[in-house]
């Protein structure tokens, strides 16, 4: 395979965190298309779930609304609205909640509500959507988002949803039982959270890619770990699977 | 009894200006022809609650006519963001319009709380997330039990719930399939209710027995508008359009374009416009 591209990477890299005893939460955009690549992948018995209510979905292409209809129809269930937060979600039964965000701190807390003051915003944002109690529910988060000093800044505008709050024990005092971001995958780099200071740190660079690109891409202090890795490159098969996948979504939704 | 009437009639009788509207349906099954009907009819100072509030609630916002919105998400799903509303938070245009922003899960407590008649939702939700600093709705009880902390919120219970669904029987009786989001309990919790149709048939034929059917006697009305949930889609009548959703980005990108969209396609239009979309697509 050549021409690998750095999108190509993250998302192959981002899917193969998931195991295949997963039960995994789908967001829209990225984390779809990763939980997808990993049920094509490695994990061909994870389960899918997305909050329109389907659970356990094995979608051909990738959906452009978490409701589309082919959700429904390949899933093994599928309840109502109330029965997946309440039930599913809030009863504890999602081991991960994979996210994206428009503004992400170093702790993995993520606003997707507003830029600029919530009273009167230079942009208003969609919200939050399920994203609050994802957060806090599922036994813990991958978070997937592009590399940019404007997704990536010092401090939110707006506390959507909590990662690891202001550090080390804000999610337990505030009554938090599961772990919350445990992985970042990026276009540039992998980052875990330091199990000390629970900020996020680079542990592994995209084949080609920087530290320079990284704290440039980066609108806070970047921490690195002691010892950096290369992030294993995209074998044949994954690359295959994602642009097969890719190049049947594309001509579906071309199609109607 | 649920009556069978034209949606011109139903509006009429079931929607007043002032009103607490619901239009529910997670992406499925969004009742865009009735909602047209509101808009046409001119009810004004509205205050609407929808847990995606989409293209739909854009457009009333956009033609002034919302003084309230309650909502979890706000966007153009699969698209990006909803602009009319964007307009309304950002520049008051056309008029001001107040927010009660939560998330899905205190959304989806809320109605159902609503269904069955209690005062409140209460929940696991809202740890750490900003929404409860901005938002006076969002309050928290202790659990009489295990003194956890836990989040409540209002019941939601419109005046009226608009939904579409793909069939009712003669009696009535009303089916939903596929992806049933949050219709029966805005149903169940609201004052009144009008829901159009794919179809009246004769009976409901070999379904479920556990199927979700909403019983005649809690609708007030029934409407026959094939297609009316386009650009949403019915299970088993026809798919999403897609293509649709994306123009929606550059038609309400503009307020001159939207208003001449709106004057075009729904002030000077009707249900039958919707007709065509059923054949348009396969079944899906």
């Amino acid at each position: 395979m050549t021409n690998i591209t750095l999108a190509e990477i993250m998302t192959v890299t981002a899917a193969r965190a998931l195991k295949n005893t997963d039960v995994c939460f789908v967001g829209i955009g990225l984390p779809s298309e990763a939980c997808n690549l990993a049920r094509l992948t490695h994990a061909p018995e994870i389960t899918l779930i997305y909050e329109s209510g389907t659970i356990g979905t094995k979608p051909n292409v990738l959906p452009l609304s978490i409701g589309d209809g082919e959700l429904c129809e390949t899933a093994v269930a599928n309840v109502s609205v109330p029965e997946m937060f309440r039930y599913w979600l809030q009863g504890g039964r999602i081991t991960v909640g994979f996210l994206s965000a428009a503004q992400l701190d170093r702790f993995g807390n993520i606003n997707t509500t507003v830029i600029g003051d919530y009273h009167n915003p230079t942009t208003r944002l969609p919200g939050g959507g399920g994203a609050p109690e994802i957060a806090t529910s599922c036994g813990e988060i991958f978070i997937t988002l592009k590399h940019s000093k404007r997704a990536f800044v010092d401090k939110l505008d707006f506390f959507t949803s909590i990662g690891h709050g202001d550090g080390p024990g804000h999610r337990g005092r505030l009554g938090i039982t599961t772990k919350g971001p445990t992985r970042l995958v990026t276009d540039l780099c992998v980052m875990l959270p330091n199990p000390d200071s629970c900020e996020f740190e680079v542990v592994s660079l995209h084949p080609g890619v920087t530290r320079e690109q990284v704290i440039e891409a980066t609108g806070w202090p970047l921490a690195f770990a002691r010892n950096i890795i290369e992030t294993a490159a995209p074998t044949a098969i994954e690359l295959a699977a994602l642009r097969d996948l890719k190049q049947r979504t594309a001509d579906t939704h071309a199609a109607a | 009894m649920a009556k069978i009437m034209e949606l011109e009639t139903a509006i009429r009788e079931n929607v007043n200006d002032g009103d607490f509207l619901v239009m529910e349906g997670f992406t499925h099954l969004i009742p865009h022809a009735a909602a047209h009907e509101v808009i046409r009819q001119g009810y004004k100072d509205l205050t609407l609650s929808r847990m995606t509030p989409d293209m739909i609630y854009d457009q009333f916002i956009g033609m002034g006519r919302v003084k309230k919105l309650i909502f979890s998400y706000a966007g153009n799903p699969g698209v990006g963001l909803l602009l009319r509303f964007r307009d309304a938070v950002e520049n008051q245009w056309p008029r001001a319009l107040e927010i009660e922003e939560h998330s899905h899960a205190a959304m989806a407590n809320a109605y159902e709380a609503g269904a069955a008649g209690l005062p409140c939702a209460v929940f696991r939700g809202y740890r750490g997330a900003g929404l409860t600093g901005v938002n006076p709705n969002i309050k928290s009880i202790e659990c009489p039990f295990t003194g956890e902390k836990l989040a409540a919120v209002p019941a939601l219970n419109a005046d009226v719930a608009i939904i579409h669904a793909q069939r009712a029987n003669k009696n009535g009786d009303v089916l939903l399939e596929g992806i049933i989001g949050v219709q029966k309990e805005a149903v169940l919790g609201a004052k009144r209710a009008v829901v159009t149709v794919e179809e009246i048939v004769d009976d409901f034929g070999d379904i479920s027995p556990n199927a979700v059917v909403l019983p005649s006697w809690t609708i007030n009305a029934v409407v026959v508008v094939a297609g009316g949930a386009h650009p949403s889609y019915a299970h088993g009548y026809y798919s999403r359009d897609n293509g649709f959703y994306k123009d929606w980005d550059r038609i309400s990108r503009n307020r001159d374009v939207f208003l001449g969209w709106m004057d075009e396609n729904v002030m000077k239009s009707g249900p039958q416009a919707f007709e065509v979309h059923v054949r348009k697509g396969p079944a899906k």
